[in-house]
């Protein structure tokens, strides 16, 4: 059997989403930018799509804007609004790339550190602020450690210290665990991707509160608004409402069982090796989250064994060539290197079982002490 | 035996994991990833990475990859520079076998389980009564046993080279059969790092400063300047900025003092070689041998007391720093690096 412990990475796409999809793979092909009944067939779902993305985005339809994916909702939010209206770009130092990229692309970017359980340092935000500062950004929930960010206190800072900035949201790895309309209610640009919730990959959404001004970053026919250019991705769109509902109605339950899950999976590595340290304050974290450090151990070496036993896992955020970077997230909470190489993420989603838990509960610990006998 | 095979993303080592996979070994292929930043036709850029993936995923094998960056910058980009600027001529593909290839990743290789690692280099194996000797390639224009002095016992017996047992043609023609996507990769001929810095000249700048010298005769005479001492190379001709009259040659550098002293084809002449840092692959060895002192040199014959080489006919001075490797007929005995 395989225990499929990366739901930060991807997720399985809910049968819902791929019903809801297909469709609009097949018979339902038409434009939604054409005025003919084929056409008007596919702009009805894309319509009824947005309606579905607003309302569990806690924003209206028209502040939606469908993208190719969450790292395109955080460029076009950071790069769209900063060619609005220039200035300074302040984001956290655990960003996922996504933000933390866009940002430096910029003239001026400036971080703001984190304490040792990642969660930004308000005081130390604050100091970075200023009337001219363009964009702030922070993560509602992050990837590799899962820390929730105490939002409505950064949303405060910036309404006080930087007033004709915006504040933007990654929320990318929050919609799956976290009521976004409530928990980013505070943001004025909210970032989400399909396919970390059973959505499928290749769209995302922004939410942009009406008001925000936002310079679009691909230019073409004018869809969305004048926002985003470029042809629908129908299927695409409808499947993410689709996943997003479901996602939405089951929240609640889906989070109490994942929680007890990733408790007695955090619990169990914790209490079965020695030198083992899990990283952050768990109370603090989103409910799939289980990120732990070993000494003596380095992870790349502790994911191939983990793999030959069936156990899909990471050691933080994927890079292109496959091999495992030295986490950013982990440097800006002042876990030493030692410590940081020998780091596993275990991300449960709402198909992780008992049984996956239990896999990983009998695989890992004689791994870790394979690699550290040897 | 389950074999980890490292792959570069080149034919060698391609054909390598695919003569494994026939022979019925459990094979699982690995490019290291040692070197930052992305540069085409270095094995560390993405589009190597590629290669070598698609190259596993034709063969129906696993394929990982590994960072070994702070082993390879502190073992062996670092002392590179170091040494160009001490005014040695450095051998870095040896010490990436010695400390990386043959030390990290066969170390990770064992704590994962596995009997052995694979590489695509052209040398062959003979394990009898034990023991394990090696020789050079089948290939001789390919044979890289130069570069593998420094592989004991310890580390031989756990590894494989299969490429080595045919011609460089043969490799190809593997390839092309299977219907690899590197069958016609060009060989790569530039040390990685090097290549992938912009060139040694730019990498020796960036890293350790290039500081310009005086070219002085052998009674202490300026007869030209050169741009970088750290740039030169015992044995050089060109480049040292003095034209005309009998060809002179670099015969020895002090990049502290600023100075290259040149002299005629007599002056670098020389009888023998002292070696430090020896490597054995088996026990130590004295007498009579046949020593290289280049990757393609031609070997010569001569005569070994236990630290110092004695050529039976002059030979041209070994720059400091380069390895000199001792051979018995075709086995490698080992080598040390020149003092």
């Amino acid at each position: 059997m395989t225990a499929y412990l990366d739901n930060a990475a991807t997720t399985p796409m809910r049968s819902e989403a791929v019903e809801a999809m297909l469709p609009f793979l097949t018979e339902r092909f038409g434009n939604p930018s054409g005025s003919h009944a084929v056409a008007r067939e596919a702009r009805k779902a894309l319509d009824e799509a947005r309606e579905v993305v607003a309302e569990c985005l806690g924003a209206r339809p028209g502040e939606i804007v469908f993208t190719g994916g969450g790292t395109e909702a955080d460029n076009l939010a950071i790069t769209g609004h900063h060619a609005a209206r220039p200035g300074p770009v302040v984001c956290t130092a655990v960003e996922h790339h996504a933000v933390l990229h866009a940002c430096r692309a910029l003239p001026e970017a400036r971080l703001a550190p984190v304490g040792p359980d990642g969660v930004v340092d308000i005081s130390a935000l604050t100091d970075l602020l200023d009337p001219s500062v363009s964009v702030v950004s922070v993560m509602l929930a992050n990837n590799e450690v899962g820390t929730v960010q105490p939002l409505a206190d950064v949303a405060r800072a910036v309404r006080a210290s930087a007033p004709d900035a915006v504040l933007h949201t990654d929320a990318v790895q929050a919609f799956a665990w976290l009521d976004i309309a409530a928990t980013a209610a505070d943001a004025d640009l909210v970032a989400v991707s399909a396919h970390k919730f059973g959505g499928p990959k290749g769209v995302g959404a922004l939410v942009v509160r009406e008001g925000v001004a936002i310079e679009p970053i691909i230019h073409g026919g004018g869809q969305e608004r004048d926002r985003r250019s470029g042809t629908y991705n129908v299927a695409g769109i409808v499947g993410m409402a689709a996943a997003m509902q479901s996602t939405v109605a089951e929240r609640a339950a889906t989070v109490a069982r994942v929680q007890a899950l990733r408790d007695r999976l955090a619990d169990g590595l914790l209490g079965a090796i020695p030198d083992a340290t899990e990283t952050g304050d768990r109370a603090n974290k989103v409910a799939g989250n289980c990120h732990l450090s070993f000494a003596g151990v380095e992870s790349e070496a502790l994911l191939v064994l983990l793999d030959g036993a069936g156990v899909c896992a990471s050691a933080g955020s994927a890079c292109t060539s496959g091999a495992v970077e030295p986490s950013h997230v982990l440097t800006a909470m002042g876990v030493p290197a030692d410590r940081a190489v020998g780091s596993l993420r275990l991300s449960l989603g709402t198909t992780t079982t008992e049984a996956d838990v239990d896999l990983a509960l009998e695989v890992i610990p004689p791994a870790v002490d394979r690699l550290r006998s040897s | 035996m389950r074999v980890l095979a490292a792959m570069s993303g080149g034919v060698d080592s391609s054909v390598a994991a695919a003569m494994l996979l026939e022979a019925g070994h459990d094979v699982v292929g690995v490019t290291m990833r040692l070197w930052e930043g992305d540069v085409e036709g270095t094995c560390c850029s993405v589009t190597e990475i590629d290669d070598a993936r698609r190259v596993a995923q034709q063969l129906g094998i696993d394929h990982w990859v590994f960072r070994f960056t702070d082993d390879f910058e502190a073992r062996v980009v670092e002392p590179y520079a170091a040494a160009h600027a001490a005014g040695l001529t450095p051998n870095p593909c040896i010490e990436c076998n010695r400390h990386v290839k043959f030390d990290r990743l066969l170390r990770r290789a064992t704590q994962l389980g596995f009997d052995a690692v694979a590489t695509g280099h052209h040398v062959r194996l003979r394990r009898e009564d034990g023991r394990v000797r090696l020789l050079r390639g089948a290939d001789p224009a390919k044979d890289q046993s130069y570069v593998l002095y420094v592989l004991g016992q310890r580390q031989l017996e756990r590894c494989l080279f299969p490429v080595g047992e045919i011609t460089k043609a043969d490799v190809r023609a593997r390839a092309a059969e299977l219907g690899l996507r590197t069958a016609d990769k060009p060989d790569s001929v530039e040390v990685c790092f090097v290549t992938a810095s912009g060139g040694r000249e730019d990498l020796l700048r960036s890293r350790v400063g290039l500081r310009p010298g005086r070219v002085v005769d052998t009674k202490g005479t300026v007869v030209g300047r050169v741009d970088a001492t750290e740039l030169v190379t015992v044995g050089q001709r060109r480049g040292l900025g003095i034209g005309g009259g009998e060809r002179r040659y670099a015969l020895s550098i002090d990049p502290a003092a600023g100075t290259v002293v040149v002299g005629g084809l007599d002056d670098l002449m020389s009888d023998c070689v002292e070696l430090t840092d020896l490597a054995w692959v088996d026990a130590p060895a004295t007498g009579h041998v046949l020593a290289q002192s280049s990757a393609h040199g031609t070997p010569v014959e001569a005569e070994f007391d236990g630290s110092t080489v004695h050529f039976a006919e002059p030979h041209r001075r070994v720059a400091p720093g380069q390895s000199v490797v001792l051979y018995r007929g075709d086995e490698v005995l080992g080598g040390g690096i020149a003092r």
